[in-house]
């Protein structure tokens, strides 16, 4: 395989990763022996892996957890879950393809599923508004998320937004209505909620799928009130400092973790989901078993009064 | 003490309170109304509810005025008077900014709630101030509205919310985003109790506040005029590449969309509320 899109940090060293690769299927296909070039190249490979990717800045988790291939949620969806079935429309407006829906089988469990969805390359991503939602977004995820309730199924929600879509037809439907609504629902159902923070958790347009039980996060997944840019435009009048404000908004897994913002992280691949999307996935389905099988067989009223102390308690031990 | 901040005397300070690059937030001796051009008349029926007596302009009104007009006359107790915002993300400036805050508005933080009757009828209430850090929402001020939420499902007493906010308090990161999920999981429990919330937007009311506790009530209200949206009208304009007409997000814009119960001014509205508190006692006896 070729690597491709590398991000600035990371450009070296999948360059030479490419070189190996190449490497590797020349001595396949001409089938001579180049072992000694190629253990010198993947030591090399190695020293370079573990420098750029142990410690990586904010700025630079954000870029990744934006990376244009990622899995996203449908990704995961197909991959974890068996029979998914769709799901759409509103009921009111119109079907959001930036949110997506359905039913599934897990572990021979009905659950409902939903998550942001971004799309591929530019066409879907017009197609899927680069998974920013509509308020019709937010309310066919309310009504998945009450018909989940109403047949006892776990929901399974997954975030990747920029935010909610900041535009005129947003506005008159009441995006602001949509997002309280769902906000308030979801700390009412009673059903097991997981949420797993799979890319981008952009403020309240990713919130509004993320009141649950568990919140899980992937590494590389950032998740925060304002974008970077946002912040420091607004803070700072200065958009160029948005870096500095990455970090300062601790919008990642480790920082988010340690405020009690999130339950969980769920290491990725140390290239990041994208290089791996197999080992990525097997390790958030097993997340989820675990949850899962923690949370299915609690009463329904502890579930949604212990939803509502996890949040309750969010903050206080800070100040 | 209750007296004294209630009193004359705090809305004067409220009056030369000059908040720095806008000057629509309280009308100045001499200064002129944004909504007619009029200088602002000395007349103490204007200065009460700071409304223009030309054009009907509503200008953003402080806290403890707001208090004053709406609740009955040393009635009101005020709750969690104390509680502060720590520093959660040792963001660069934020208690300094916090501290400016609070000396230019003399308030702790963007919103008061507090226990008080209006016309006789007990309620729990809560105002913001928006010229609090843009009446933004950290942890201090979504425990408060939270907490009032609570305290007013234990004593089965209906609530009255009057908001003025820019949103989330960026300066707090995810633990101010989270204060939506938690006022609005207050409402929901209040709410399930089968207990009256009345809110009312005021000017601004966008953000993180618009899209938690401020749009869940049973009956949402709102001020001539007052913005009220989700995202700012400039992040709108950048995405859409288009000019907004003034009317954009105004509470007459809301109220077409079907968003909002109604628009009530000023002058009427603790009239309104009672009446509305008063549906909600039951029959006649």
């Amino acid at each position: 395989m070729t690597y491709t899109r590398p991000l600035e940090f990371e450009k070296d060293y999948l360059e030479l990763r490419n070189k190996l690769e190449e490497l590797k299927s020349l001595a396949l296909q001409k089938n001579i022996d180049l072992g000694a070039e190629i253990e010198a190249l993947e030591a090399r490979v190695r020293v370079l892996q573990a420098e750029r990717y142990n410690s990586l800045t904010a700025w630079q988790i954000y870029q990744m957890a934006r990376h244009q291939e990622r899995p996203f949620t449908l990704d995961y969806i197909n991959a974890i879950f068996q029979d998914f079935i769709e799901l759409h429309g509103d009921r009111c407006y119109a079907d959001d393809p930036a949110v997506v829906g359905g039913l599934a089988w897990f572990d021979g469990i009905p659950v409902t599923v939903l998550g942001h969805q971004k799309g591929k390359d530019t066409k879907e991503n017009l197609h899927r508004n680069f998974g920013m939602a509509h308020p019709e977004g937010y309310r066919k995820a309310y009504r998945l998320m009450e018909q989940a309730e109403k047949f006892g199924r776990p929901l399974i929600c997954f975030i990747d937004t920029p935010g909610a879509y900041p535009g005129t037809g947003a506005e008159e439907r009441g995006q602001a209505w949509a997002i309280s609504r769902n906000l308030a629902r979801m700390s009412s159902l009673r059903i097991p909620i997981i949420t797993l923070v799979i890319g981008e958790g952009g403020s309240g347009g990713a919130l509004a799928l993320g009141v649950a039980d568990r919140v899980l996060m992937l590494s590389y997944a950032v998740y925060s009130v304002i974008s970077p840019y946002g912040c420091a435009s607004i803070l700072l009048n200065d958009a160029g400092r948005s870096e500095e404000m990455a970090e300062k908004l601790k919008m990642t897994a480790t920082d988010l973790l340690n405020l009690g913002i999130i339950d969980e992280i769920i290491p990725e691949p140390l290239e990041g989901a994208h290089r791996d999307p197999q080992k990525t996935f097997r390790a958030v389905e097993e997340r989820i078993r675990f949850h899962l099988r923690e949370l299915i067989d609690r009463d329904p009223a502890d579930l949604v009064e212990q939803r509502y102390q996890r949040l309750r308690k969010i903050g206080l031990q800070l100040s | 003490m209750l007296k004294d901040r209630l009193g004359f005397k705090s809305r004067t300070r409220y009056a030369t309170v000059r908040p720095r690059g806008d000057a629509s937030v309280q009308a100045l001796d001499g200064e002129r109304c944004p909504g007619c051009g009029n200088p602002f008349p000395d007349e103490d029926d204007a200065r009460r509810l700071m409304v223009c007596p030309d054009c009907g302009y509503h200008f953003p009104l402080g806290v403890w005025d707001r208090i004053q007009l709406i609740t009955d006359e040393d009635r009101f107790m005020e709750l969690d008077a104390d509680f502060i915002s720590g520093d959660p993300l040792e963001f660069p400036g934020y208690m300094e900014k916090l501290d400016s805050a609070r000396q230019q508005t003399g308030l702790k933080e963007a919103v008061v709630t507090g226990k008080g009757t209006i016309y006789g009828q007990e309620v729990i209430l809560g105002a913001m101030d928006g010229r609090f850090m843009m009446g933004s929402m950290g942890l201090a001020v979504g425990e408060k509205i939270a907490r009032a939420f609570e305290i007013a499902r234990e004593n089965r007493l209906p609530v009255v919310m009057f908001t003025a906010s820019g949103g989330a308090r960026m300066q707090e990161g995810m633990v101010s985003l989270m204060q939506m999920a938690k006022t609005s999981a207050a409402v929901e429990r209040f709410s399930r109790s089968g207990l009256l919330y009345i809110s009312v937007l005021t000017h601004p009311t966008t953000g993180g506040v618009t899209a938690s506790f401020a749009t869940l009530a049973d009956i949402v209200l709102a001020e001539p005029g007052a913005t009220i949206g989700f995202a700012g009208a400039r992040v709108i304009e950048q995405t859409i590449r288009q000019k907004l007409p003034a009317s954009f997000q105004k509470s007459e814009f809301l109220l077409e969309h079907g968003m909002i119960d109604a628009i009530v001014n000023r002058e009427e509205l603790k009239g309104f509320l009672y009446k509305l508190l008063r549906f909600h006692k039951g029959r006649e006896r």
